[in-house]
This record gives structure tokens, sequence and C-alpha cells, in this order.
């Protein structure tokens, strides 16, 4: 049975405290409206919009799910929508949250293109699109900054983590591994270490209250 | 530039979109080399020009960044239906190649996240799951703060650009420490940049 109200429970629950999308519709617009916020990349305003504006994801949820859409194949955004929707309304959120995401975006940029043809090519919109990505990295980094205290009830432990978090950094940002290698080697190892740390937890729990059945 | 596709041709650029979509790992955007090389090197569908500018146009617009594939679609399908000005023909051309090319780069990687994640969440007490998730969550972390420091610092080798790298951190620590509106910051960097001061 998992416990809630506490940051020492970060599993994701249908069921959980926080407020969540009440229709279809409601969802559709949600990401629709996010969608389109998002300029040189949607990230930053999906940890925005979900977690700080309409609270209806935790910090420790977001990161989970960020880790999964991350791993898995495809634009982490749309996977990311796709897992939000289906834990909310089945499939038909899935389906909502993922055309909201994708249709009104794809027609504007459609326009764009029909439009602008030639726009992109000039100085000022080279110029523009240059100071656009230097707040985008801005934002980002931010991103990431705030999420560190999703950190603290790491199983295996707050310094640790920062290490795992450093490391990564450092083979991503510096020696610029492909990310595959990245989660093959840093990914496993980290998951491993807290396979093992859950494992150790999960048996001190069951030494202190022998009756309640563990896995 | 026209270009004529039979039925097998777009056979083969839906296919070659549903191949990029299960390599797609880190994004669409991991897989430009390959797009490349495919549309634009062997087949030439596609100039050079048509797919850097998908890309800058997609970036200067809203929404998900893998809208660029509808956009290398869209040329595709211009090319092959003697464009816009091709009337019905080629409006719907285009709109066929947005199409089957979002289509192929999303139907792989979208069903499997539905399947994995459905499984994973009617498994989430199992120990293997919990170490995944939370396991990667500094690692999730760590990638996003590369990630800003890749964007800003640009390839290895290209030299430190102090203008935009003042502004990365000035956007980095007005997100982190206050509430003011992503917008506004964004409006400013394109602004700052169609001026010519970064």
């Amino acid at each position: 049975m998992p416990h809630n109200g506490g940051v020492s429970a970060p599993q994701p629950t249908a069921s959980h405290d926080v407020p969540g999308p009440r229709s279809l519709t409601e969802l559709y617009w949600a990401f629709t409206i996010l969608a389109l916020q998002g300029f040189g990349g949607v990230l930053a305003v999906v940890q925005r919009e979900l977690v700080e504006r309409r609270r209806w994801l935790t910090r420790e949820e977001f990161v989970e799910d960020w880790a999964v859409a991350q791993i898995l194949p495809g634009p982490n955004v749309v996977n990311m929508t796709v897992m939000f929707g289906d834990r909310h309304f089945g499939w038909r959120g899935a389906a909502a949250a993922f055309a909201g995401v994708l249709t009104v975006p794809s027609l504007v940029v459609l326009t764009m293109a029909i439009v602008f043809e030639n726009v992109a090519d000039t100085a000022e919109a080279q110029g523009a699109l240059r100071g656009m990505g230097a707040v985008v990295a801005g934002l980002i980094t931010a991103t990431g900054l705030k999420l560190m205290p999703a950190l603290e009830v790491s199983p295996i432990g707050r310094r640790q983590a920062l290490a795992v978090l450093l490391l990564t950094f450092a083979v991503v940002g510096i020696v610029r591994l492909p990310l595959v290698w990245v989660l093959a080697g840093v990914g496993s190892s980290a998951c491993l270490w807290t396979w093992f740390c859950l494992k150790q937890l999960d048996d001190q729990r069951a030494a202190a209250q022998p009756d309640v059945p563990t896995e | 530039m026209n270009v004529s596709l039979t039925g097998s041709d777009w056979l083969s650029l839906f296919a070659q979109f549903l191949l990029l979509s299960c390599l797609s790992v880190g994004g669409a955007i991991t897989t430009t080399p390959e797009m490349h090389r495919f549309l634009v090197d062997s087949h030439q569908w596609l100039t050079n020009q048509q797919f850097v500018t998908s890309i800058a146009l997609a970036q200067a617009a809203p929404g998900p960044n893998i809208l660029f594939v509808a956009l290398v679609g869209w040329n595709v399908g211009l090319n092959a239906g003697g464009g816009l000005a091709n009337g019905l023909v080629g409006w719907t051309t285009a709109f066929a190649g947005a199409f089957v090319a979002m289509a192929g780069m999303l139907i792989p990687s979208t069903t499997l996240t539905y399947v994995a994640t459905r499984w994973g969440h009617r498994n989430r007490e199992l120990r293997a799951v919990r170490a995944f998730k939370q396991g990667m969550a500094p690692i999730v972390v760590g990638l996003l703060i590369a990630t800003g420091w890749v964007l800003v610092r640009g390839d290895a080798d290209s030299a430190f650009n102090p203008a935009t790298t003042a502004v990365a951190l000035v956007s980095m620590l007005v997100v982190w420490r206050t509430r003011v509106h992503l917008l506004w910051l964004l409006g400013a960097g394109a602004l700052l940049g169609a001026t010519g001061l970064v």
C-alpha cells in the first residue's frame, strides 16, 4: 500500500492528492496551450505548466516520468504527453494529450512555412533564432536546477545522487559521449545501485515489521 | 525543385521514417544525419537548403521540435506535387508528405511508450521498476543541465561567445528564481538577436 503526503513516497499513483485534468477537453487544451508556448523546445514549459502552475505532477513524479520519456525512442515531450494522458483517462486521454500537443502546433508551423518561405534566411531571422537559442539554453539549465530537490529522496543518498548528476554532466557536456552510451553505462549502473539500496531498505523495513508481507 | 515519386517511393519514405522512429532515442533531432543522408544525398527528394530551413523554421515556431519532421515531409510533398502553384494537387501532395513523415516518425515510438509505460504503471511496486525510475532521476537532471550547457557552448571546437553566454546565464537565473512568463524571455532573446546585439 503506497502512502501519500510525504516526500518518502515518490511513486506516482493515479489516486494521489495532486489535482488532475477533469475532462478530455481540458487535457487537450492544456497540452495545446503548453505546446504553443514552447519555442525551441517544450521541456521548460512542461515543467512550469504541469508542476508549478497546474500542479498536476509533483517535482518527483515529473523527474521519474521524464526519465522514462527520455530513455524510450521518440520525442520526449510526445512520450511524456502520452504517459500523462493515459494515466488520467486511459487510451482516450493518451490520444487527447497527443492530439493536443501536435494538431494546432502542426498547423501553425505549416502556415509559417507557407507565409515565411524565405524569411528564415534573412539576417534578422537568423539573429532572432540565435537570441532565442541562448534563452532556451538558460531555460533548460534552470529546469534542471529546479528539479534538483527531487534528488533529496534518492534511495542511494543525496550526495551520491549529486555525484551521479555531475558525472552525467561531465560525460555529456564536456566529453560529449553519445546519449545511448551514457544511458547504457551510467544509467544502468545507477539503476543497479538504486536497486541494491532499495533492497536493503525493504529488508530493513521487513525486519522491523514482520507482519507486513514483502515482495 | 521538382521530383516524381512513385507509389513505392512513398512507401519507402514512410518505411524510412518508421525506422528512424525506432532509432530516435533522445528525440527525433538525433536522427537528422541519417534523415539527411536518405532524403538529400541518396534520393534527392529534398535540397539541402530545404532541409536546413525546415529545422530552422521549426525552431522559430512554437511547439515541440518534432514538427521539423512535418516540414521536411511537407517540402518533399511540395517537390513531388509541383508546389502550391499547382492547385489542389500541389496542396494535397504537400499535406500528404507532412502526414506520411509525421505518422512514420511517431507511430513506432508512441506505441512503444504507451505499451511500456502501461506495463510500468501496473508493476510500479516492483523493485526493478522503482529502481529504474529513481535510479535514472540524477541522470535526467544531469542531462538537462548538460543540454543547456551544450546549447550555449555550441560545437566542442566553436569559439566562446560572451554575449550569448551572458543571455543564457541571465535567463537561467530569472527562470530559476522568479516566475516571469517564459514568453517574455524568449521575446527579449529574439529582439536582442534580431537587432544584432547578441
